[in-house]
């Protein structure tokens, strides 16, 4: 192996290695739930907003943004859970006799579930795949509209459609409350993964990740809630 | 000075590969002023007037200072007060009728021997792989040829404080050494003695924390509330910092010395 | 058989660098031929074994902690002395030599003494290379404090952790070696034989005391670095693993004791709360800097220390040593504790106790300041006694702390036993009848790191490497031995535990030679002494088996030696018909209480051979010249 590859292969296999490539995924990650929650907020300026940006997220760059983006984010998603699933089988590995009574003084529910909302997350964006992006199991693909005297999907009553339906909404409502856990202890773990934190501004950094993890989960589930229990759009 | 009645609930294990199971014991009688390592003393000299096998358990200078003396009580490496470790708890912060759960430091990592004594011999492993400086007797300069600020002395000396005792393994979730390490190799790495072997010595010894089996960090801070010497996660932030640096100028040549 | 200490001639000043100029070499590649065993991995033990192998010398070291990094080393608090002088406040390595001389009450040796001072340099400098993190001043120099005994402020420290770090440097040293494989380390593994072919110690029997198997090494020295026998008080502040087996089973073997009876008891020690007590935990003396130590003047006041005024308190130690006040010597200030004790005045439970009070320097300096010096201690203080030092005062009482008797060794710290060197506390050599506060991690490291690195090849370059195996019959016989005794231990099976018989004896010690010791009490001790011993060996219980971890074991092998070695602590303080340092005779003194020692009969090292019979030890004599130090009345005053 060349002296880059070994490095590399030794930065992985290592245990802090791994958790910077646990966090490094995890900022994309972030920031792919900032986007999203942005873009998906849309659907209150309207009809028209959310497809053109729809259309927007097709089109950019002669089609290919998508793909990019698409590529980077899966690719995050990947190494994030392969990562995280190798620690915590490791993790589990050390220490195989478990305590009789264990009792907890700093950590939070959040940070000992990581693993719990990060799976339940993973089975909920597969789902989420098929149903809004794959459009599987639905007629999501025939909804179309003009926008610009140009025909486009209908990102809007796809939307709509979809968290009128109950079971829908209730799943994504829980899944954002995972969400918020995860994000509650991830975005504070970053910093202090990196070497950014210390006695100083780790409290800063946890309630930022605080703040954070609240205005995904609002803005989020502001949006099933609206069309499912307040019947926006329909 | 009053008299406590208690019920424990020691770990009794005869070997590292026999089954292990709790056994109640009463200990009464206890003196509050007793420190919890006296307390176990007087049961097991009961024990033994019985003709039974006293607790093995590790002790040694029984001031806080070795880092020999380990036991999880009630869930709690080192029990329920802070910065303190169970030879320096007396028995007055129990009250006469509660049930103490006595528990080994559990970890791969630290198997057990016998009971409530396990093998921390992972940690000297660790140190071995670069948790030193590399200076040959008499070959020191002046010490006060190279001044050093009275803050790095200070912060250098924080994590100096660590006894090595594993409580912060015992109490992680992950049962994991990124606050020992951590403290080790940070007490080094910001001093200026420490700089010239600093990316040897930060790669070497993580990989050797790694090699020994312990868990990864993931930032549950339990390891900082158990730690009897008050070091702070910060050591570990410190690590993961100089551990990107390292692994970043890491050359062929200095891969190949240290852990493995 | 002659003593010869082997000091060199010449001035004091430039005896160790003639010594090492004269010293033997042996040459790089022939140095790896040698293998050298280091039992104990204190300070003085890990700096040896690393030291020696970076030299090239094959090492092996033992201890019996789970790791070498908890030798009792680690819990001196204080500090460090060295001649530095960097304080400008007129210390040189001198005035280092001389404070140590006087303060071992002139039963030191000179030569040795102005060695250490001499080197106690070097080890600061080697401390701090290797990352030891010293307290320093805002501009990166290093702080030093004044300490018992000495005008000067040469004292480097740690916090309260200066042994600590010492060790932890020493430790690491260590470990490079280790990792360099110049170390061979073994944990949890108990020296418990000495073997002896053609009359040089050339091994040692061991028990690895996690699966109890009795092993044998040889190899072309030894070096026993194992601490002192304070233990045999059953309390005291050392770690409850420290014992006396090594340099025990090594004087049986032949190698001479030198000076047992002189012990220190150290004044600043938390009180004893019960019989279920395990041990002592020591306050730095460093407190003594700032704390006042006052006892009630009248008997039996028993008012809470605030509702004493200042006119009815005895600030005893400023009343009688007005120069040095509370920072006179330890052995000084430990008795002058007991005084006031019996004479009624003492506090606490059972009234074995003195003040040492904050009050005036949290006034002057304010809390902060007096928690930045010694925080951890007050901290340690509320946990032991659930008292709140800064609100009231600490209630402090002697407790045995350290042992200057040990092996008698010459210059090149080789006792009378070819090949078998001994370094730190183990051995006798430099403090006398007391030593001064900090200066034990100083020998230590001195012994570890300076001196037997150069004088170790005095006894090497006359050997043949590796002549002698583990095949040799004595190492045959001295296995047998060892096992026949766990043996006998295991077959007693009696009735009292381990514990109550090292109490009975510890109690018994303390006293009848504890801090004041006479020729009755002394004779009646030495009358119970054999009689407790017989039925250890009768009536002793040790469950479990010998080939297993088995804790019961390990401390009855430890209790069986100073059930022996007790014996002789008291012939030799029942012999030296004097009072000095740590060894007070009510005899031998002045009408005002102090200590008086007889030089015309006394100035000499008294080194035991072991003759078969506890009771009659062969003494053999050292006679101690001064030829730089005017032997005089040593006063505090």
């Amino acid at each position: 192996m060349t002296a880059v590859a070994t490095s590399i292969s030794r930065f992985y296999d290592s245990s802090i290695g791994k958790k910077i490539l646990i966090a490094l995924t995890g900022i994309v990650l972030v920031g792919f739930v900032i986007g999203h929650m942005i873009g998906n907020l849309l659907i209150f300026a309207g009809r028209d907003a959310i497809n053109e940006y729809g259309h927007f997220l097709h089109t950019v760059g002669h089609g290919m943004g998508v793909w990019v983006a698409r590529v980077v984010i899966f690719g995050s998603i990947i190494l994030h859970v392969i990562l995280t699933v190798q620690i915590t089988k490791k993790n589990r590995a050390s220490r195989e006799q478990r305590y009789g009574v264990t009792h907890k003084d700093a950590s939070s529910a959040a940070s000992r579930t990581m693993i719990l909302s990060g799976l339940t997350l993973l089975a909920f964006f597969i789902y989420h795949i098929l149903h809004f992006t794959a459009r599987a199991f639905n007629d999501y693909d025939t909804y179309k509209t003009m926008l610009h005297g140009e025909q486009v999907h209908d990102v809007y009553k796809m939307v709509i459609a979809g968290f009128s339906w109950a079971p829908a909404s209730i799943f994504y409502i829980i899944a954002m409350v995972l969400l918020c856990t995860h994000l509650s202890h991830g975005v504070a773990s970053m910093f202090q993964t990196l070497g950014l934190s210390n006695s100083k501004t780790r409290p800063l950094f946890q309630a930022i990740a605080g703040g954070f993890a609240a205005i995904i989960l609002i803005g989020n589930c502001s949006i099933p809630i609206a069309i499912w229990l307040c019947g926006y759009g329909r | 000075m009053s008299l406590l009645n208690l019920t424990l609930k020691v770990w009794r294990q005869s070997s590292a590969n026999a089954a292990g199971r709790f056994q109640d014991i009463e200990a009464r009688d206890i003196p509050d002023h007793a420190s919890f390592l006296e307390m176990m003393d007087i049961v097991n000299e009961r024990l033994i007037s019985k003709g039974e096998e006293p607790i093995a358990f590790d002790h040694d200078c029984r001031e806080g200072i070795c880092g020999m003396c380990s036991m999880v009580i009630n869930g709690r490496p080192h029990g329920p007060e802070k910065t303190t470790t169970t030879c320096q708890l007396h028995m007055r912060k129990f009250k006469s009728g509660d049930t103490i759960y006595v528990e080994p430091f559990r970890a791969k990592s630290f198997p057990v021997i016998k009971d409530l004594a396990v093998d921390r011999s992972s940690f000297d492993e660790i140190q071995r792989a670069g948790g030193f400086v590399t200076v040959r007797t008499g070959s020191a300069i002046d010490a006060n040829a190279l001044p050093i600020g009275k803050e790095i002395a200070d912060a250098a000396m924080d994590a100096a404080e660590c006894i090595g005792c594993g409580a912060c393994v015992a109490a992680c979730p992950n049962a994991s050494a990124m606050l020992f390490v951590s403290a080790k190799a940070g007490q080094l790495n910001s001093l200026p003695q420490g700089q010239p072997e600093k990316t040897r010595r930060t790669l070497g010894m993580v990989r050797e924390m790694d090699a020994q089996g312990f868990g990864n960090c993931s930032n549950h801070y339990e390891c900082e509330a158990a730690c009897p010497k008050d070091i702070s996660v910060d050591w570990i932030s410190k690590l993961n910092r100089d551990y990107l640096c390292s692994a970043v100028v890491e050359k062929e040549a200095v891969a190949g010395g240290g852990g493995d | 058989m002659p003593l010869d200490s082997k000091i060199p001639s010449g001035p004091i000043a430039e005896k160790w660098s003639k010594h090492k100029r004269d010293s033997k070499l042996i040459n790089p590649k022939n140095k790896r031929k040698y293998s050298v065993i280091v039992v104990g991995s204190g300070l003085a033990g890990s700096a040896a074994a690393a030291s020696l192998s970076e030299l090239g010398y094959k090492v092996k070291c033992f201890c019996f902690q789970d790791s070498p990094r908890r030798a009792h080393s680690i819990a001196a608090q204080g500090g460090i002395n060295a001649a530095k002088n960097y304080q400008n406040d007129g210390d040189s390595v001198y005035r280092l030599f001389y404070d140590t001389v006087k303060g071992g009450d002139f039963r030191a040796r000179e030569g040795n003494v102005h060695r250490l001072a001499e080197v106690s340099v070097n080890i600061i400098d080697q401390c701090v290379a290797q990352g030891v993190p010293f307290a320093r001043e805002y501009g990166g120099a290093l702080a030093n404090r004044s300490f018992g005994g000495a005008q000067v402020s040469r004292t480097f420290y740690a916090r309260g952790q200066t042994g600590q770090q010492l060790l932890l440097g020493a430790y690491s040293a260590l470990n490079k070696e280790i990792a360099n494989g110049g170390v061979k380390m073994y944990s949890r593994c108990e020296m418990v034989e000495l073997v002896v072919v053609n009359g040089h110690a050339k091994g040692i029997i061991t028990r690895d005391l996690v699966t109890g198997k009795i092993e044998a090494h040889a190899a072309d020295c030894v070096l026993l670095c194992t601490g002192g026998y304070g233990n045999v008080f059953y309390l005291s502040t050392n770690a409850k693993g420290c014992n006396v087996t090594a340099t025990w089973r090594a004087h049986k073997k032949g190698a001479f004791f030198a000076n047992p009876c002189y012990t220190q008891i150290h004044p600043t020690c938390i009180p004893v709360s019960g019989d279920y007590q395990s041990k002592l935990t020591l306050m730095s003396e460093s407190l003594r800097n700032d704390g006042r130590v006052w006892a009630p003047k009248k008997k039996g006041d028993n008012r809470h220390p605030s509702q004493i005024p200042d006119e009815e308190r005895d600030y005893y130690l400023e009343r009688k040593y007005p120069s040095f006040g509370n920072l006179a010597p330890r052995d000084i200030s430990s008795r002058a504790a007991k005084e006031a004790c019996d004479d009624g005045r003492g506090v606490g439970p059972g009234g074995r106790g003195v003040y040492l009070d904050f009050a005036e320097a949290i006034k002057n300096f304010g809390q902060k300041t007096i928690a930045e010096r010694y925080g951890n201690l007050f901290d340690m203080y509320e946990r032991i006694t659930g008292e709140n030092a800064y609100q009231q005062p600490m209630r402090i009482y002697p407790a045995v702390h350290y042992t200057m008797g040990g092996l008698w060794v010459d210059y090149n710290l080789m006792s009378n036993l070819p090949g078998l060197h001994v370094l730190g506390e183990a051995n006798f050599s430099d403090h006398g009848a007391n030593r001064l506060g900090a200066s034990a991690l100083m020998q230590g490291l001195a012994d570890g790191y300076f001196v037997i690195p150069t004088t170790i090849a005095n006894y090497l370059v006359g050997e043949k490497p590796g002549s002698i195996t583990t095949e040799y019959p004595e190492f045959k016989k001295a296995l047998e031995d060892v096992n026949a005794r766990t043996s006998r231990l295991l077959g007693i099976k009696g009735k009292r535990s381990v514990d109550s018989f090292h109490r009975e004896l510890g109690l018994l010690v303390w006293d009848k030679c504890g801090m004041a010791r006479s020729r009755e009490g002394l004779t009646e001790a030495l009358g119970r002494i054999p009689a407790l011993r017989e039925e250890f060996w009768n009536n002793v219980t040790i469950p479990g088996s010998g080939e297993a971890f088995n804790q019961e074991l390990e401390k009855a092998g430890r209790v069986a030696d100073f059930l022996e070695f007790a014996e002789l602590l008291c012939l030799d303080a029942r012999e030296r018909e004097e009072s000095c340092g740590g060894h007070f005779r009510v005899e031998h003194q002045y009408e005002d209480g102090e200590a008086k020692r007889d030089d015309a009969n006394f100035t000499y090292a008294a080194a035991w051979e072991y003759t078969g019979n506890f009771a009659k030890p062969a003494l053999h004599k050292e006679e101690l010249k001064f030829d730089e130090v005017h032997l005089a009345v040593r006063s505090y005053k």
